[in-house]
């Protein structure tokens, strides 16, 4: 199932609908990673509210995917991981060590605005 | 037709898909056996570690899952079998982020802490069987009750 990926003045959303597959959750990352160029996009937030486990592999993917977007020039940020789901990444010894995370889309905007305000025009 | 509540549910593992299949039974019968929605969790996360496993390592085996009683106690047991090659020191196997491929090394050590019991049997060239098993608290049947 693919991601619908929405751009949102210079920032794109990805906000995931199901369930992702390995391949799916690869195919996400090649396209953050393709649309980022297309849009001149300067910050990225993925939406994981709807996933119900995040795994190794999960986690291994979105670092992944998270330092491949910075260093094509976008500040990323995860937001939506749900209570339960922390509680067993805790459980696993996942973490996601340099990766920005938000409580949800509104705190990710905030978050994103925060780290490229440096880029941006100064307000006077 | 309802399957009887003791019968076994089986999901074949042989691709990626397949995890999330896992994972979605082993969620539904968590909930029909009463465990609280975070055990739930954490349940399909080491299912998710499990069937991984099977993948990396055997290619191809299967999960199942079934209802067991030990004295008054009700739990879910999930039984993750495959007859790939086997782990020779299962001692190493279960230390934390040892991994003999490209995975974090959290999956069997990881599936041991989300859940109550653990057990692994793994013989070189015949295959690996681990079961595992995560019990109804009473907690939470007086927590729903208090509700």
């Amino acid at each position: 199932m693919q991601v619908p990926i929405l751009k949102q003045g210079s920032y794109l959303i990805a906000s995931i609908q199901a369930v992702l597959s390995d391949a799916d959750m690869l195919q996400l990352r090649d396209d953050l990673a393709d649309k980022v160029g297309q849009f001149r996009a300067r910050g990225v937030i993925i939406d994981v509210t709807v996933l119900d486990v995040i795994d190794s592999f999960a986690t291994r993917t979105l670092r992944g995917m998270v330092h491949m977007l910075n260093l094509r020039g976008a500040e990323t940020v995860i937001v939506g991981i749900q209570p339960e789901v922390a509680f067993a990444m805790v459980q696993l010894g996942l973490t996601l060590e340099g990766v920005g995370t938000a409580l949800d889309l509104e705190e990710g905007l905030a978050f994103l605005n925060q780290k490229t305000k440096v880029h941006a025009k100064p307000a006077k | 037709m309802q399957s009887p509540p003791n019968s076994e549910v089986r999901v074949e593992v042989r691709s990626t898909i397949d995890i999330v299949t896992a994972r979605q039974q082993g969620r539904e019968q968590a909930m029909a056996l009463g465990l609280s929605s975070a055990e739930v969790t954490l349940v399909a996360a080491a299912i998710s570690e499990i069937a991984r496993n099977i993948l990396d390592h055997a290619k191809r085996g299967e999960v199942v899952f079934s209802f067991v009683q030990r004295g008054s106690q009700r739990g879910l047991q999930v039984a993750a079998n495959d007859q790939g090659p086997g782990i020779a020191d299962i001692g190493l196997a279960m230390q934390y982020g040892y991994s003999t491929r490209r995975g974090l090394g959290v999956g069997l050590p990881g599936a041991k802490w989300l859940m109550d019991e653990f057990e692994i049997e793994s013989a070189v060239g015949k295959g690996t069987k681990v079961t595992m098993r995560k019990w109804v608290k009473d907690e939470n049947s007086q927590l729903n009750h208090s509700r």
